[in-house]
């Protein structure tokens, strides 16, 4: 409360020195409108710079020189005497990338671990958001607890998924317990569990973010809508599927974008969860491969723009079907 | 009627059911964690289904040996010292920009408003590689003030975002006040805009720490020496040494997990809200 006074205290002290900004403008009227707009801009400037030069030199630099470094012979080794100018310039990267033997499986595989983890993760939030959207006793608690597991450090929950899923650890302890399973299922290492696992564990760890964002929306949904649906005889099934989920559609179709983004773009989970065996060698985990594994920095770029590009494709496919949908309706 | 009556059942039973479901699935690799790293592997490899922390059984032995044998007491001093500058770095730079963006008037704006949005498109994968080539270049790579840079750089786009909802729902006329009593702009942002913002430079801070404090993929492909190892990093290395139990890796695990946790509980409250707002019309 203090400080929304001070404006008050410095309107006196102003007053004191007899500058009042009023009195300023008696002397010069045209001059303050202009210069007035001039020092916003010029402090506008002032102000966003930093934080544009920042990104400008650390994202988007960074993803123009990768266009360079994929058209040119770059091993990790030129990078310790760095002179760019003398190194030779080369389509082979591409070939490289396109000619290797699993490109199209690490496609492929891309898109069925983003889908499914995108869907997967979607789907357990808006079963999350409907289960705390009405308010009962602990439910700020629950909903408190519903954001850890995007919260938590990947590393610490990634190694602890992987001694839970060890085919010696307790999963299959219970599943073979339980009498479900006769020998134990490598979850981790083999076709195609691999894949389900990953997914499942996209799953888990992302939930939360779709759980934050539909929650929000639900509470947003007028309540009337519901109360002329109960006058008119809808069952709770009736409501869900006629007025909620058309109410969440936007925030849906949102939330599917940006997660399938960034699944597709994700390395850490991948490589930390399966270590890209058993068909979960995914776009980014041959980028790596690339970088780290050959030593090829160059053929890694060229790999990082096949991403990029696909991802790009992607998009413009999405918006243009999201186009023509919101044209027909 | 009868209906009805069938699915308002079914329902409080699907909910009933539902909400122990999530509350175990979420609570159970946590609970797993913390009983692996206080139990010594051999009695919990005999009986992986006995979860029980008995008090006999139990010894901090892997806490101990970890952090100081395994040195994630300086890692832990390492992840702390780059979550920290990021975040105060962040938040200042965020709230001036957002502040910006939000109320001035300058050429660009609308430009800038949007591309802070396309920068989410980037795959970090694709920053790494030229990033990797840029530092070794600049011998940057190996420093923990590199890494800062990146942090900053990817937390500012959102940061900044998430203020920008935020300035939007403050009333104006009380900045005019303070303009027309003869502040300053920055002494405006100062004295009226952020302590009126309070939560939601809180919830970017957390956002920020969080993102900081988690990061594995530039941690793992930049930093070499084990002094300037982050947690994330610390383990990994350890995670590749074949003399290293499970036990001990997952009290490294705890300590990584336990100080995001702790902070997320004293401030979720304001992350919620600040994630969420405006954020939805978009």
């Amino acid at each position: 409360m203090a400080d929304r006074k001070t404006p008050d205290n410095s309107k006196n002290s102003k007053d004191f020195t007899g500058e009042s900004p009023r009195q300023r403008s008696a002397w010069n009227p045209f001059r303050r409108v202009s210069t007035l707009a001039q020092r916003e801009q010029r402090l506008a400037y002032i102000l966003l710079g930093p934080p544009s030069l920042f990104v400008l030199a650390l994202i988007l630099f960074p993803v123009l020189w990768n266009f360079w470094l994929a058209f040119h012979r770059v091993r990790l080794l030129d990078l310790r005497r760095f002179t760019w100018w003398e190194l030779e310039a080369t389509v082979n990267n591409f070939i490289t990338v396109f000619m290797h033997y699993d490109l199209w499986p690490a496609l492929s595989a891309t898109l069925l671990y983003s889908t499914g983890g995108t869907l997967l993760a979607i789907v357990m939030g808006l079963g999350a958001a409907m289960m705390v959207h009405r308010r009962f006793r602990g439910s700020g608690i629950v909903r408190g607890a519903f954001l850890i597991p995007y919260i938590a450090p990947i590393v610490a929950v990634a190694f602890a998924w992987r001694f839970i899923l060890d085919p010696r650890g307790v999963f299959m302890a219970g599943l073979l317990g339980a009498g479900i399973l006769e020998q134990p299922i490598n979850l981790l290492s083999q076709r195609p569990w691999a894949m389900i696992s990953l997914v499942a564990f996209e799953g888990w760890r992302y939930f939360p973010f779709n759980f934050l964002f539909i929650l929000a929306r639900l509470q947003a949904i007028p309540e009337v809508f519901y109360e002329a649906a109960a006058v008119d005889g809808a069952t709770p099934l009736q409501k869900f599927l006629y007025i909620t989920l058309p109410q969440l559609k936007l925030v849906l179709a949102t939330l599917f974008l940006l997660r399938f983004m960034w699944t597709f773009n994700k390395f850490d989970d991948v490589f930390l969860v399966t270590r890209g065996t058993a068909g979960t060698r995914v776009l980014t985990i041959k980028v790596y491969d690339f970088l780290i594994g050959e030593f090829n920095v160059g053929a890694g770029a060229a790999m990082a723009l096949f991403l990029f590009a696909v991802l790009g494709l992607l998009l413009y496919v999405y918006f243009k079907w999201v186009m023509r949908r919101a044209e027909e309706e | 009627m009868n209906r009805e009556r069938i699915e308002r059942g079914a329902l409080r039973g699907l909910h009933g059911f539902g909400l122990i479901f999530f509350l175990f699935l979420i609570a159970f690799p946590f609970y797993w964690m913390v009983v692996a790293s206080l139990k010594p592997l051999m009695i919990l490899a005999m009986d992986p289904l006995n979860l029980w922390l008995t008090p006999g059984e139990l010894t901090v032995r892997a806490f101990q040996e970890v952090w100081l044998q395994f040195h994630f007491g300086s890692y832990f001093a390492n992840s702390a010292y780059v979550s920290v500058l990021t975040v105060l770095l962040t938040v200042t730079l965020a709230t001036l920009g957002a502040y910006t963006i939000a109320r001035l008037r300058f050429r660009g704006r609308t430009f800038l408003s949007w591309s802070i949005l396309g920068i989410y498109m980037f795959p970090p994968i694709v920053i790494a590689v030229p990033m990797y080539a840029l530092y070794t270049n600049f011998g940057l790579r190996n420093d923990l003030h590199g890494l800062i840079l990146i942090y900053l750089a990817q937390t500012l786009p959102v940061a900044i975002y998430m203020l920008y909802s935020y300035f939007k729902t403050l009333p104006p006329t009380l900045e005019e006040a303070g303009l027309i009593d003869g502040c300053s702009r920055l002494m405006v942002i100062r004295r009226i805009t952020i302590p009126l913002s309070l939560p939601a430079i809180a919830s970017v801070a957390l956002y920020t720490f969080m993102i900081a404090w988690n990061e594995f993929l530039f941690a793992f492909l930049f930093l070499d020496s084990p002094a300037k190892f982050t947690l994330s990093r610390g383990i990994m290395q350890i995670a590749d040494n074949v003399n290293v139990s499970q036990q001990l890796l997952m009290a490294a695990a705890v300590i990584t997990t336990v100080p995001v946790i702790v902070l997320f509980l004293v401030f979720e409250r304001y992350l919620v809200r600040g994630l969420t707002a405006g954020a939805v019309k978009a």
